[in-house]
């Protein structure tokens, strides 16, 4: 099923013309509201005049993550606060999160964005559908919530947490479709077979599993444990949350809404294009968006594009799962989290100059974060109570911050292994 | 008043015998220890012949330890020898926060090694009840 086939199966000569005409408005939009747009454009000597063709995106500079930090909150918005009806927030680097925005016509793009991924992934109005992506802030939750609403499914909006008590609901409404982290999915197979139940005991049919990096690998278990077809779908707050890409029954790759997002694969070191199937960082451009535009904006994300017809009939291009980030930034449990977080946290306890390191785990099915800060002369104490005093403050900063539960571990000065005098930050032993 | 030194140990096998080996090529003596630990890492105190000298040599071998000054006291070597000690303290509000014992090879009594919050208050407690407190230098050289 294609919920509107008339732009997901466009001709793409039209699309062309759509996408040229969407994009032109955006940028005399974003030039003549926003300082910053105005600015960048002109240190790059650009113009919304001399973008004649699509081909000209690229004279157009890239906007990047801190750009919105350092607007926060609203320095980018092209609309008045009393237009903008929704803020979602992703938790920031150094403390200051970013904020973004919608209007009333941004939440009905989203919801269509997500209707098409929610059909892509089997949902009908006949559908139960079962969402335990995090409500709140985080974009996962009302971002399925909303486009389910527009299919006209039922839509149980359970959120995360209570796992066992999600199962029987699953079982006791006939839940059809299962929306949530592939990680989580994969837990909720394992609560399955320890409460004795097996996916015949439940309607599920299918899931839209994102907002986190997962494997064909997972996949094949996923689908083979709950008896499902598992869709993989992709997102991010700065361009509007999950439903940027989605992947239909053919599994081979995430369609991206090309009517509503411009997508550009550029070589991270240089900023330039790559041509079609080359592997690169993702880099989209919003075409429809109003409360906050974003003009060539880096994902970070790495992955490939191709234009190839596909057996669904759906014209958009593909992307490929994403095969890794450009940064060091971890998702763990679907949060996002970069090591200078964790540094932040040490600097701001009086630390000078904190040696530390992420480990990353899953066992089971669940991420898991260990910290290992070597111990210093002014953290140092003779008593065994001081050093867990320690050791419990950095976890509940951690908390606080990222809303990630991590196991802190004092280690000895000099025990993590270091490379050019620079501790190594990160270890990532999750097979994917 | 004795200085301690405490050392900062992670419960991995190996790291006791390093911080031995440490000392004994710098011919430190290690005259009593004791540990205190939890599951992840563990805290050695350690009563040695050159303090000062031995946390040098485990700095410049990457290892986390400091000196804290902890009181010696000789107690009599018999049933509730160590109770009647302790009840001056308990008496005194004086919390102790760890204790251990040493073996003295010249001494009939038995010396006992503790730390405690208010450290001249409790030297002031025992030396009024004539307890024996036991001088660094003893500690150091005998």
């Amino acid at each position: 099923m294609i919920w509107n086939p008339y732009y997901e199966a466009i001709d793409r000569e039209k699309l062309y013309t759509v996408q040229f005409l969407r994009l032109k408005q955006t940028l005399e939009r974003v030039y003549q509201l926003v300082p910053f747009y105005r600015e960048s454009f002109k240190q790059a000597g650009v113009e919304p005049g001399d973008i004649r063709s699509l081909d000209d995106l690229q004279k157009l500079p890239f906007t990047v993550k801190n750009d919105l930090r350092d607007n926060f909150p609203y320095g980018l918005f092209t609309v008045d606060l009393n237009e903008v009806v929704r803020i979602h927030s992703s938790s920031g680097t150094t403390g200051i999160p970013t904020v973004v925005g919608y209007t009333q016509k941004d939440l009905d793009t989203w919801a269509e964005l997500m209707a098409r991924t929610l059909t892509a992934g089997g949902a009908t109005k006949e559908s139960v559908v079962h969402i335990a992506y995090g409500y709140g802030l985080f974009t996962g939750g009302l971002g399925a919530h909303y486009g389910a609403e527009k299919i006209g499914a039922t839509v149980v909006p359970i959120s995360g947490g209570q796992t066992k008590r999600q199962v029987k609901m699953m079982k006791d409404l006939g839940t059809t479709l299962l929306a949530c982290t592939p990680s989580y999915a994969l837990f909720i197979a394992e609560t399955m077979e320890e409460m004795d139940l097996t996916p015949k005991d439940l309607k599920l049919r299918s899931g839209v599993f994102g907002a986190e990096p997962w494997s064909e690998n997972m996949r094949h278990v996923i689908e083979e444990k709950l008896q499902i077809d598992a869709y993989d779908i992709y997102g991010l707050s700065e361009i509007i949350g999950p439903g940027v890409s989605y992947e239909c029954p053919a599994k081979a790759g995430l369609h991206l809404s090309e009517d509503h997002f411009i997508p550009e694969i550029i070589d991270s070191a240089t900023g330039k294009v790559l041509p079609e199937g080359e592997k690169g960082e993702l880099v989209i451009t919003t075409i429809s968006k109003e409360a906050l535009p974003m003009i060539r904006y880096r994902t970070r994300d790495i992955t490939t594009l191709t234009s190839e017809p596909c057996a669904c009939g759906r014209t958009h291009m593909r992307m490929k799962k994403v095969s890794g980030r450009t940064d060091d930034m971890l998702i763990i449990r679907g949060v996002n989290v970069f090591p200078s977080q964790i540094e932040s946290i040490l600097l701001e306890m009086g630390e000078t100059e904190p040696h530390y390191q992420l480990v990353v785990d899953r066992i089971g099915s669940l991420d898991t974060l260990q910290v290992l800060v070597e111990v210093s002369e002014q953290m140092f104490s003779d008593h065994i109570r001081g050093l867990e005093t320690l050791e419990n403050k950095i976890r509940t900063e951690i908390d606080n911050l990222l809303g990630v539960t991590a196991d802190v571990k004092l280690v000895e000065p000099k025990s993590i292994p270091r490379s050019e005098g620079k501790a190594q930050r990160v270890v990532d032993k999750r097979t994917l | 008043m004795i200085k301690q030194i405490s050392v900062f140990l992670e419960n991995k096998s190996g790291r006791l015998i390093r911080i031995a080996q440490i000392l004994g090529e710098a011919k430190i003596n290690i005259r009593g220890l004791s540990i205190a630990d939890t599951s992840d890492f563990g805290i050695l105190r350690l009563i040695v012949d050159q303090p000062e000298k031995a946390v040098k040599e485990l700095k410049e071998n990457d290892i986390m330890a400091t000196l804290t000054d902890v009181i010696a006291i000789e107690v009599p070597d018999r049933p509730g020898g160590l109770a009647e000690v302790l009840v001056y303290l308990n008496k005194a509000g004086i919390n102790i926060e760890y204790i251990y014992s040493l073996i003295d090879k010249q001494a009939q009594n038995a010396m006992i090694m503790m730390r405690v919050e208010q450290i001249d208050r409790a030297l002031d407690v025992l030396e009024s009840n004539n307890i024996p407190i036991v001088s660094s230098n003893r500690i150091y050289t005998f």
